[in-house]
C-alpha cells in the first residue's frame, strides 16, 4: 500500500498547474466573469467559450486521458483525471469538460462525436435525464448540471453552457446517448446563473436518442466523482488565497492572520480540504459508488464551506466583485448540484450501512 | 497511488486472522471497568498471548526486541485486531506506544535490556507523567522538579491525568531539571525519568471523571528519590525526547478506534432500522454522513502512514488534520447514537452512551482542539505566530 502520488502522477498534476497558470491565468478568468458582469440585466445566458483554449486542452489530451494509447488517447486512469481535474478546478477553468471528457470515452460506439470531443474540437455538455423525474428517494436527485428549478418544479433540468455547446450527453437510469445541441437548445429557456462563468439552460427531461447500453450509471458515477475533483481544487485553493489574505492584511496595527479566530478559520479550511483529499482519491483508485458518494459529499462541503470561511477571511473585500472569493463559491454551488446532491449522497451511504456484504472500511 | 496489499502483507493478514481466530474464544471474561487490578491481569494477560505468538512490539525495531513490521503491516495488525474484537492494548498503552519506543530510540544499551523485555511480555505495566494542574495544554510549563545530589534525582511535584496509575509500575516522568530563565526557554530545561511507582514518597489519588469512574489520577511526587541512571536521553533535553516519540505513533495511533467507530455507526444503523427511527430521513441522512466521515478518517489514516513508509518513519502534517476531524466526527458519532436510542440515551449503563460521555474527552486530551488548530494554523499554513 502506498496512498501518496507517484512520481509521474506528481508531474503530471504540476504539468496540468503550469498550464492552466499560462493558458487560463486569472486575467483570462477575470475577462470571463467581468464580460458577464457588465451585461448583467441583459438577459444573457453568459458567455461563450474559449475554443481555442478547449482545443488547447484537447492537444495535452485531457479529454483522451484515459483512452487507450492504440487510439490516440494517453491511456491513463481514473486516479489521473481526477488529479487532471482538480488542478481545472483550481483554476476555475469554466465550461463542461466532464460531459466532454465522458464523452470522449465512449468513442469506441461509434458515436460521432466522440472522436472529436477526444480531440477539444467539440464541446459537449451533459443532461441527465433521471433529474426530471426523481426528486427525492435514495437515488436522489440529480440533475445533470442541475437540479431541479427553483419553484421545485421536477419537470426541468440545468444543463451548463448548452449554447456553446456542440453536443448533449444525456443519461437516462441505463443507458446512455448524445444529441446534437442545436436539436435541444431551441426548447430550453435560459437562466441568469448565479455563477457568472457558467451559462445555464432549463431544459425539459429528455430520454430520447439514448443510444449507449448500461453504461448510465458509470458515467454517472465518474461524472459525480470528476466534479468533486473539481470542488477540491477549489477548496484547496481558497485554503491558499485566504492564508495569502491573512498574512498581508493588517488590522489594529497587526497582520490579521496573528489573530487567532481567523487562524483557526484557515485551519478548518485546510482540515476539510485534506479530508475531502483523502476520499476523492480513494474513491478514484477503487470506483465503488460508497467511495464515490463520501467523496462527492466531503468535496461539496469543503469547497463550499471553504469558499465561504475564505469570504469571511477578506471582510468587506470579500463582498465585492473584485476579489475572486465569490467566484469560487458561486461555482462550487453549481457543482454541488451536479449529479450527485448531498442527499442523494447520504441516503447512498446510509442504504450501505444496513446492506450486508457492502465493504464498510 | 495503490491502496493494494502486497501478496506478503495478504499472508500476514490470514495469519493474524487465523490466529485471532482460535484465541479469542479462549479468553477469560472482561472484567468490571472499576475492577483496576482485574483490568491490569486481563490486559497484561492479553499482552503474553500476543508475546508468545509473535506480535508483541509489531512496530518496533528488531534490535529492541520487535518485529520490525513496515507501516502497512501495523496498520493490518490494528485493523484485524479490532475487526475481529480482540482486547485493545489498554493497561500497556503507555508502554508499547510511548515510553517503550521512547526507551527503544533513545536509551542505552542498560536501559532498553531493563525495561523493554518486561513491556513486550506484559510483566510491567506503564504510566504517563507528562500533565500537570497548573500546565494543561502548556506541556512545558510544567513545575516538578528534580534536584541532582550525585547520583541522585530528588523530585517533587505532582501530575495529573495520569491513566493507570494505580496499577502501574514505572512512570515516564518530565521534570524540571533546569530553572526557566532568559537563558534557558521552558522547553530546555526538561529531562525524562522512569519512575518506578512504588518508590517512597510516591502518592496516587484516583480521580473520578464526569463518566463517574475513576479512569485516572492525580501522582503526587514528595522528594522522591530517582537514581541518575533512570535518566533517559541527557538532562535537560527531555523535550526532544518527548516529541520525537510522540511524532512516531501519530499515523498509527487511532486505527483501532477508527475501525471501532465504523462498527459503532453499523450497529446504529441495524438498532434504527428495528426501531423504526430509521425512517426519519433527517436521522437516516445523519448517518449516511457519519458513514463518509468514518470513510475518510480511515483513508487520511492510510494516507498519513503511507507518508510515513515513505519518509521511513518522520511524520508529516497530517497527525493534527487527523486528530482534529477524528476527536470531532466521535462526538457527533454518539449524539447520533443518543438519537437512535431515544430515551434509552439517558441510561448510565448503555455501552453508547459511555461511549458519549468519554467522546467529550477527545476534544481536549492529547492538546485541545483549539491547540491543533493553532499548530495547523502556524505550523503548516505559516500563518504568523499569534498571541
Amino acid at each position: 500500500m502506498d496512498f501518496m502520488l507517484t512520481e509521474d502522477q506528481g508531474a503530471l498534476r504540476t504539468g496540468m498547474r503550469t498550464l492552466m497558470e499560462r493558458r487560463f491565468p486569472r486575467a483570462a478568468l477575470r475577462a470571463v466573469v467581468d464580460a458577464v458582469g457588465d451585461a448583467v440585466g441583459e438577459g444573457t445566458a453568459g458567455g461563450a467559450l474559449d475554443r481555442s483554449l478547449w482545443r488547447e486542452l484537447g492537444a495535452v489530451g485531457f479529454f483522451a486521458l484515459r483512452l487507450p494509447q492504440a487510439v490516440g488517447g494517453v491511456g491513463l486512469g481514473l486516479p489521473e483525471a481526477v488529479l487532471a481535474f482538480e488542478e481545472a478546478g483550481r483554476a476555475l477553468l469554466p465550461g463542461p469538460l466532464v460531459t466532454t471528457h465522458l464523452a470522449a470515452g465512449l468513442s469506441a460506439t461509434g458515436l460521432s462525436v466522440a472522436g472529436a470531443a477526444a480531440e477539444g474540437k467539440a464541446v459537449v455538455t451533459g443532461l441527465d435525464a433521471t433529474g426530471a423525474t426523481a426528486t427525492t428517494g435514495a437515488t436522489g436527485a440529480t440533475g445533470a448540471t442541475g437540479a431541479t428549478g427553483a419553484t421545485g418544479a421536477t419537470d426541468a433540468v440545468l444543463v451548463e453552457h448548452l449554447a456553446s455547446a456542440d453536443a448533449v450527453l444525456v443519461l437516462g437510469e441505463e443507458d446512455a446517448g448524445m444529441r446534437p445541441a442545436e436539436e435541444v437548445l431551441p426548447s430550453a429557456a435560459a437562466v441568469r446563473s448565479v455563477d457568472p462563468a457558467t451559462p445555464l439552460h432549463r431544459v425539459r427531461g429528455e430520454t430520447r436518442a439514448l443510444r449507449q447500453r448500461g453504461t448510465a450509471a458509470r458515467l454517472r458515477r465518474e461524472a459525480a466523482l470528476l466534479t468533486a475533483a473539481q470542488q477540491l481544487g477549489s477548496a484547496a485553493r481558497t485554503v491558499e488565497l485566504a492564508v495569502a489574505h491573512a498574512g498581508e492584511r493588517v488590522q489594529f496595527g497587526r497582520m490579521i492572520g496573528t489573530f487567532q479566530a481567523v487562524q483557526h478559520l484557515c485551519a478548518s479550511m485546510l482540515v476539510r480540504a485534506e479530508t475531502a483529499r483523502s476520499v476523492v482519491y480513494a474513491a478514484a483508485i477503487t470506483e465503488d459508488p460508497g467511495d464515490v458518494a463520501a467523496a462527492t459529499l466531503l468535496a461539496d462541503e469543503a469547497a463550499v464551506r471553504n469558499a465561504r470561511d475564505c469570504l469571511q477571511v477578506h471582510g468587506g473585500m470579500g463582498f465585492t466583485w473584485e476579489a475572486d472569493v465569490h467566484l469560487h463559491l458561486k461555482r462550487a454551488w453549481v457543482r454541488a448540484e451536479q449529479w450527485q446532491t448531498a442527499a442523494a449522497a447520504e441516503e447512498e451511504l446510509a442504504a450501505r450501512l444496513v446492506l450486508t456484504g457492502a465493504p464498510c472500511l | 497511488m495503490d491502496l493494494s496489499c502486497t501478496e506478503d502483507e495478504e499472508d500476514f493478514r490470514h495469519r493474524l486472522r487465523a490466529w485471532l481466530a482460535a484465541v479469542l474464544p479462549t479468553l477469560p471474561p472482561r472484567p468490571d471497568p472499576a475492577d483496576w487490578p482485574g483490568r491490569r491481569a486481563y490486559d497484561c494477560g492479553w499482552q503474553r498471548m500476543l508475546h508468545d505468538a509473535g506480535y508483541a512490539g509489531l512496530h518496533w525495531p528488531e534490535e529492541a526486541g520487535g518485529q520490525g513490521a513496515t507501516p502497512t503491516q501495523h496498520l493490518i495488525f490494528l485493523e484485524e485486531t479490532e475487526r475481529a474484537g480482540a482486547p485493545y492494548v489498554g493497561a500497556n498503552f503507555v508502554g508499547l506506544l510511548h515510553a517503550g519506543p521512547t526507551i527503544a530510540a533513545e536509551g542505552t544499551a542498560a536501559q532498553r535490556a531493563r525495561w523493554l523485555p518486561p513491556i513486550l511480555r506484559g510483566d510491567e505495566v506503564w504510566c504517563q507523567g507528562f500533565s500537570e494542574p497548573e500546565a494543561g495544554s502548556d506541556l512545558a510549563a510544567l513545575r516538578t522538579r528534580a534536584v541532582r545530589e550525585g547520583d541522585t534525582y530528588v523530585v517533587s511535584g505532582s501530575k495529573i491525568w495520569t491513566s493507570h496509575a494505580e496499577v502501574a509500575d514505572w512512570c515516564e516522568l518530565l521534570v524540571r531539571t533546569a530553572p526557566v530563565n532568559q537563558d534557558t526557554p521552558k522547553h530546555r530545561g526538561i529531562s525524562w525519568l522512569a519512575l518506578p511507582m512504588d518508590a517512597p514518597g510516591v502518592t496516587v489519588r484516583p480521580l473520578r471523571t464526569l463518566a463517574g469512574t475513576a479512569e485516572f489520577a492525580e501522582v503526587f511526587l514528595d522528594e522522591v528519590r530517582v537514581p541518575v541512571s533512570h535518566r533517559v536521553g541527557a538532562e535537560n533535553d527531555g523535550w526532544r525526547v518527548t516529541m520525537v516519540t510522540l511524532s512516531f505513533e501519530r499515523g498509527t495511533a487511532f486505527v483501532g478506534e477508527v475501525v471501532a467507530c465504523r462498527r459503532v455507526l453499523e450497529s446504529l444503523a441495524r438498532t434504527a432500522k428495528t426501531n423504526g427511527r430509521w425512517d426519519d430521513p433527517v436521522l437516516r441522512r445523519r448517518l449516511g454522513r457519519l458513514a463518509a466521515d468514518c470513510a475518510a478518517l480511515w483513508r487520511l489514516t492510510q494516507w498519513n502512514v503511507s507518508e510515513a513508509q515513505r519518509t521511513g518513519g518522520v511524520p508529516g502534517v497530517g497527525g493534527s488534520v487527523f486528530k482534529l476531524r477524528f476527536s470531532q466526527v466521535r462526538q457527533e458519532l454518539y449524539d447520533a447514537a443518543a438519537e437512535v436510542l431515544g430515551p434509552d440515551a439517558l441510561d448510565a449503563e448503555h455501552e453508547w452512551v459511555t461511549g458519549r460521555l468519554s467522546s467529550l474527552s477527545y476534544t481536549i486530551a492529547a492538546g485541545t482542539t483549539q491547540i491543533q488548530r493553532n499548530i495547523v494554523a502556524e505550523r503548516i499554513l505559516g500563518l504568523p505566530k499569534g498571541r
